[in-house]
């Protein structure tokens, strides 16, 4: 238990400095230790799903699209004067809490009451009737099939409504956002502006260590996230989990070199299509199943021996293909690049 | 001196104390971009909290073991339904935190400022104005 106490000590102090900090950049820059921290924590408690997700999301995406944001705004929030009002709604709630407490179960205890509703059904079906090891996949692919296709919707809901937001259309007002972007997010100020002199001090991509160590860490990067894809039957895995790590591939690169680079590979038009290919697979499978005469989202329907498999597989698919095009496409719109930005390299 | 003990209410209290650092953030500091990491502070805390109930002393992560021979006692495994509901949420989060941040540039665009205070006395000025006119 030394360690679960000295991680949450740890996720308290960050949490705290964070609070305090004055100067955004190193607040957001914690933000992402925090994440860190708050991942080892979730795999000491058998979460290793959550951790994976956590890790990928709240250290690497969330970081990003953080800095991305303070290049738009400003960095320095301003002198916060104490006030005694919200910390007399915080010392209530806080109280209320620790009183609740009192009538939870211990930690780790299983005689708990959360584990004998449901979760042992969980548990054994996911072995007879799902043949799926990772009873976290059957829970969230199969069982709980419906509940994942409205995360996804939210996800979907959430890149459009960021689209309308910082699109080009939008205020038409990017451009004098984008040099502080640039400045964040390690676009060269040539690159924004063809035939502008480069006067940047000193780009990531010039420094040799990141520039060799990203080149290496790529290709088992990405590799690393069709692997969690495809092994998320058996492992700990998913398309939740895939689709962040896809991304959080990407996005290294973009930061390393340039946002740009990201877009010839990946053009923010097709990330567009593809948030929404991902949850129509989701959502198409659900009416293939109703087409062959199911309930919606009843895998069973595409044959008893491993119509399960097949199902999960499917949605799976669409969630990674919604989650790593949202995530990418995110990127890009706190990076202030447009789809009509794209220059073809020369 | 001896480790802490594995039973007990410690980890959820320390939960709460996270949670508490969030709620402040959020509710006490003006500039936007620090409440929404306030906000993510909270989230944190919350999704601690799911996935510590579903933690089971002596219990090994849900993902199901080959029987091994000799082994007859049944193995423990934690309880992956707060997992599955977690692992949404911190996705749905992410998705969350980037839409108010693009309001917050936007906020940025329409009023040079992300700070509460300073948005509020723009639009008081601008009200008076449009009262007066």
């Amino acid at each position: 238990m030394w360690v679960e106490l000295l991680l949450l000590v740890l996720v308290v102090l960050v949490a705290v400095v964070i609070a305090r900090l004055g100067d955004l950049f190193a607040a957001a820059m914690l933000t992402g230790i925090f994440s860190l921290l708050c991942a080892g924590l979730y795999t000491i408690m058998d979460a290793v799903d959550v951790a994976f997700t956590e890790a990928a999301v709240g250290a690497g995406i969330t970081t990003v699209l953080f800095l991305g944001a303070l290049g738009m705004t400003s960095t320095a929030e301003r002198q916060q004067r104490f006030r005694w009002r919200p910390l007399l709604v915080v010392v209530l709630t806080g109280g209320a809490l620790m009183w609740g407490t009192s009538d939870m179960p211990a930690f780790g205890d299983p005689a708990a009451p959360i584990h004998h509703h449901v979760e042992p059904e969980y548990l054994e079906g996911a072995a007879s009737d799902i043949h799926v090891a990772n009873v976290v996949t059957a829970v969230l692919a199969s069982y709980r099939g419906y509940d994942t296709l409205g995360e996804v919707t939210v996800v979907f809901t959430a890149a459009v409504g960021v689209m309308l937001l910082l699109g080009r259309a939008a205020g038409g007002a990017a451009r004098h956002w984008r040099r502080g972007a640039d400045r964040s997010l390690g676009v060269s100020e040539g690159a924004a502006e063809p035939g502008e002199l480069r006067d940047a001090p000193m780009l990531m991509r010039e420094k040799p260590v990141l520039r060799v160590s990203v080149r290496l860490l790529i290709p088992f990067i990405l590799l690393f996230a069709l692997y969690v894809q495809a092994h998320g039957d058996f492992g700990p895995g998913g398309g939740f989990q895939a689709g962040v790590i896809f991304a959080a591939g990407l996005i290294l690169f973009g930061l390393i070199f340039d946002p740009q680079a990201v877009a010839r590979v990946f053009p923010p038009a097709v990330a567009e299509t593809l948030i929404a290919v991902g949850v129509l697979l989701y959502g198409g499978t659900g009416v293939a199943t109703l087409l062959l005469g199911g309930k919606f989202l009843d895998y069973d329907e595409f044959g008893l021996a491993s119509g399960q498999h097949y199902g999960i597989l499917a949605v799976e698919l669409g969630v990674g293909i919604a989650v790593a095009a949202t995530m990418v496409r995110l990127y890009f719109a706190f990076s202030a690049l447009h789809p009509e930005d794209v220059v073809e390299p020369q | 001196m001896s480790a802490p003990a594995m039973g007990g209410h410690w980890v959820t209290w320390m939960i709460v104390l996270v949670l508490l650092i969030g709620l402040y953030t959020l509710i006490a500091h003006d500039n936007l971009i620090k409440k929404i990491m306030g906000l993510n502070i909270f989230q944190s805390a919350v999704v601690l909290l799911y996935v510590s109930m579903g933690t089971v002393t002596g219990g090994t992560p849900p993902v199901l073991l080959e029987p091994t021979a000799g082994v007859t006692e049944p193995v423990l495994y934690s309880n992956p339904v707060p997992h599955v509901l977690m692992l949404t949420a911190i996705v749905v989060g992410v998705a969350i935190t980037a839409l108010a941040l693009a309001i917050v540039v936007r906020i940025q665009g329409a009023y040079g400022t992300i700070e509460e205070d300073e948005i509020g006395a723009i639009e008081m000025r601008h009200d008076e104005a449009q009262s007066r006119a």
